[in-house]
């Protein structure tokens, strides 16, 4: 079985600069409808098919992503 | 011993153990002196590869908390301003030698005063004020170099010391004493790598105008402090003084002679000897002004601390200048016709 | 489950003032996953420059000393010479790092200072508003080379990492990019080997990091990465320059 991931976003430090979306290979994020206090339209879960493989994580110039695995 | 030298050791027996600097004439036995003498000490010495290299190599060793400090002439002081500045915003304790060479550009390598607006108005941008000494002979130099540290410490800013190249090679004999007990707060701006305590920032941006002036009063607030606390003069013949002559470091020990020369000719001329450039003894001036008929300012310059006297003394007595810029340096016998000339042409 | 990645402690939890997709944020985070990796923050300080990145120490949770525009160099020399067992670095553009502060860093590369310069390029001023930079491509139109920039007026892109490679005084150089994932971990273990390089007191150490500007370059996030990738790398290639380590096992 493939590993199972959760990403946890913290939206008021996203900017929407999509970067994690770019990379993730298993297209687990999106971006939201809503607003954050920034102005942006923060990024969220998508569908359950995160492995947390971290490739957003690493990518997210804002540090907003946790990565959990197992 | 050497100017130069009695510098040099001044500083090494203040604790200075970060000298950096970049050779430039007429002050190189300064860094020539410190090559040798931190080698001895176990202190640092570094040639920089230019003058803002330097001073900003003081800098960071300032904000380490030791005891830095740099030296150059004119043109290499033009260069340092930048550094100065921030020195000042930052408030962090420095010392810089001025051997003020001739000027502007390139000038030549004798002595002169042309550097007293950038030395006591800040050649470098910003609201900012900076403590400036003006030492006329070897003891002296040696006593304020060894004092600028503590001020440097005590009120956190740069202190510049300001001579010639007379100033730099004469010699007399001084009394090498050490440095004395004064209490330095503990440094708790340093940074140091922040191990077991909060981090912390030395910086001077500050983006908010408010925020930027509340600073900018701060800094107003130690400079009102020190302009009530630093300045120092010396007073030679002046009690019954009816022309007082106004001269700082080599221009006043020559104005000395001069003085000495006028006395023996029933004369009663007097000497008022600025120490402190910034702060100048505005007050010992103003004093002379209600005793005194005349005030003649003498500088190795076309003329610039006839500006600050003249702003002490606020036209109650005339003041007169005499000027030799550009390296030339008068005898006293000099100075003592001009004294002659006003005494007549004024009547005094 | 267990947390694969998360936040690191020396990054204050604040939001920060770069634009979306800025790299200079990236690199933040990888000098703070260091820091707190390699237990640096109590004998660290971090030399900041007169650029996007003067803000740092409002992210840096260690001791971070302001510098006027391109003395980073000669400001962390004062720092080593002053405190040698601290790790002391600078953070520097490239305008800061190779058009005002040339003659500081190659300097202190030459005399070998036990210091590291993380270097940021993008190509441009950020900012002062995107003015051309010395790092500027061939042909890159900026606010000050709004023609693109031609060799024949403005000259060529200047390669400092290169010319500092030469100089005996540095140990470890290298150019690293960010335009993906893999690129973003080599770039964090460049930096490692850099501040490690300091460490053994071995000399100089200096990463140069492609990094993206999408303000000034006036392109989008995604834009901007693959831009790095396509263009950037291609007039700076990316590698270890120096390694005085590799030296040393010959
Ligand atoms: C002496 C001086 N000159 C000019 C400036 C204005 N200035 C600030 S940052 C900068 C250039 C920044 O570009 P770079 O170093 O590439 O950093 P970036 O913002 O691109 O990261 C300039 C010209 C200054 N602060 N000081
Ligand atoms: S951890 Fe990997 S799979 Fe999960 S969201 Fe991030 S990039 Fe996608
Ligand atoms: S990479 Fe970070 S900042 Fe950019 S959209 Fe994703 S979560 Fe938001
Ligand atoms: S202007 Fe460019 S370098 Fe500066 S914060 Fe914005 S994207 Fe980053
Ligand atoms: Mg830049």
């Amino acid at each position: 079985m493939a590993a199972k991931g959760k990403i946890t976003i913290n939206q008021g430090l996203c900017k929407a600069c999509e970067l994690c979306l770019t990379v993730c290979p298993d297209e687990a994020i999106r971006l939201s409808e809503g607003l954050n206090e920034k102005g942006y339209h923060p990024a969220e879960t998508a569908k359950d098919s995160c492995k947390g493989c971290a490739l957003c994580a690493v990518m997210c110039p804002e540090a907003a992503i946790e990565v959990c695995r197992g | 011993m050497k100017g130069t030298d009695a510098l040099g050791e001044a500083a090494i027996r203040a604790g200075c153990r970060c000298y950096f600097g970049y050779p430039i004439t007429p002050q190189n036995e300064v860094p020539e002196y410190m090559s040798r003498r931190m080698q001895e000490v176990g202190g640092v010495f570094l040639q920089g590869e230019s003058e803002i290299a330097s001073i900003n190599m003081v800098l960071g060793a300032a904000a380490s908390g030791m005891r830095a400090m740099t030296s150059s002439s004119s043109p290499g002081i033009s260069l340092k301003q930048e550094g100065l500045s921030f020195l000042a915003a930052l408030e962090l304790p420095a010392v810089i030698v001025n051997i003020n060479r001739g000027g502007p550009g390139l000038g030549n390598i004798a002595p002169s005063q042309g550097d007293y607006y950038q030395a006591t108005r800040g050649g470098g941008h910003g609201d900012y004020r900076m403590p400036v000494y003006a030492p006329a002979y070897v003891q002296e130099l040696y006593d304020i170099t060894m004092k600028s540290f503590d001020v440097a410490d005590l009120y956190r800013t740069p202190v510049m010391i300001l001579g010639d190249g007379m100033m730099g090679q004469i010699v007399e004999p001084i009394y090498l004493h050490e440095r004395p007990d004064v209490e330095i707060p503990p440094k708790d701006y340093i940074l140091d790598g922040a191990e077991n305590r909060p981090s912390r920032i030395i910086k001077s941006l500050i983006l908010d105008p408010v925020e930027m002036e509340e600073h900018n009063w701060k800094l107003k607030r130690k400079y009102d402090l020190m302009a009530h606390e630093l300045p120092e003069w010396e007073e030679f013949m002046t009690n019954d003084a009816k022309l007082t002559i106004i001269a700082y470091g080599t221009a006043a020990r020559i104005a000395k002679g001069a003085v000495k020369r006028a006395r023996s000719e029933g004369l009663k001329v007097g000497l008022l000897r600025p120490i402190t450039l910034w702060p100048f003894p505005e007050e010992a001036i103003r004093n002379l002004a209600k005793k005194t008929k005349l005030f003649l300012v003498f500088e190795m310059s076309t003329g610039q601390m006839i500006d600050d006297v003249r702003l002490a003394v606020e036209g109650k007595v005339p003041c007169e200048f005499y000027g030799r810029p550009g390296g030339v340096v008068p005898i006293p016998q000099e100075i003592a016709r001009i004294i002659e000339r006003y005494w007549l042409q004024k009547e005094l | 489950m267990k947390i694969v990645y998360t936040r690191p402690k020396c990054l204050k939890p604040v939001p920060n003032h770069y634009c979306p997709g800025c790299g200079h944020s990236i690199i933040h985070r990888l000098i703070c996953e260091l820091v707190d990796e390699m237990n640096m923050r109590g004998r660290i300080i971090c030399i900041p420059p007169a650029g996007c990145a003067v803000l740092a120490y409002n992210y840096f949770d260690f001791d971070v000393c302001e510098s006027a525009h391109g003395r980073g160099c000669a400001i962390a020399t004062g720092f080593k010479r002053a405190q040698p067992d601290r790790i002391i670095f600078t953070y520097q553009g490239d305008g800061d790092m190779a058009a005002i502060g040339t003659a500081e860093t190659l300097h202190a590369a030459n005399r070998g200072e036990k210091i590291t310069s993380i270097f940021v390029n993008n190509a441009v001023y950020g900012m002062t508003g995107g003015q051309m930079a010395p790092t500027t491509m061939i042909g890159q139109k900026t606010t000050t080379s709004p023609y693109g920039r031609r060799t024949e007026v403005e000259g060529y892109p200047l390669k400092i990492t290169e010319l500092i490679a030469t100089l005996p005084g540095a140990a470890y150089v290298v150019r690293t990019s960010l335009a993906n994932p893999a690129k973003i971990r080599e770039t964090k273990k460049a930096i490692k080997k850099a501040f490690e390089v300091q460490m053994a007191g071995a000399g100089y150490s200096l990463v140069e990091v492609l990094s993206p500007c999408p303000t000034n370059w006036k392109v989008s996030p995604r834009e901007a990465f693959a831009y790095l990738e396509e263009k950037m790398e291609k007039e700076y290639p990316i590698g270890v320059m120096k390694d005085y380590t590799a030296k040393k096992d010959k």
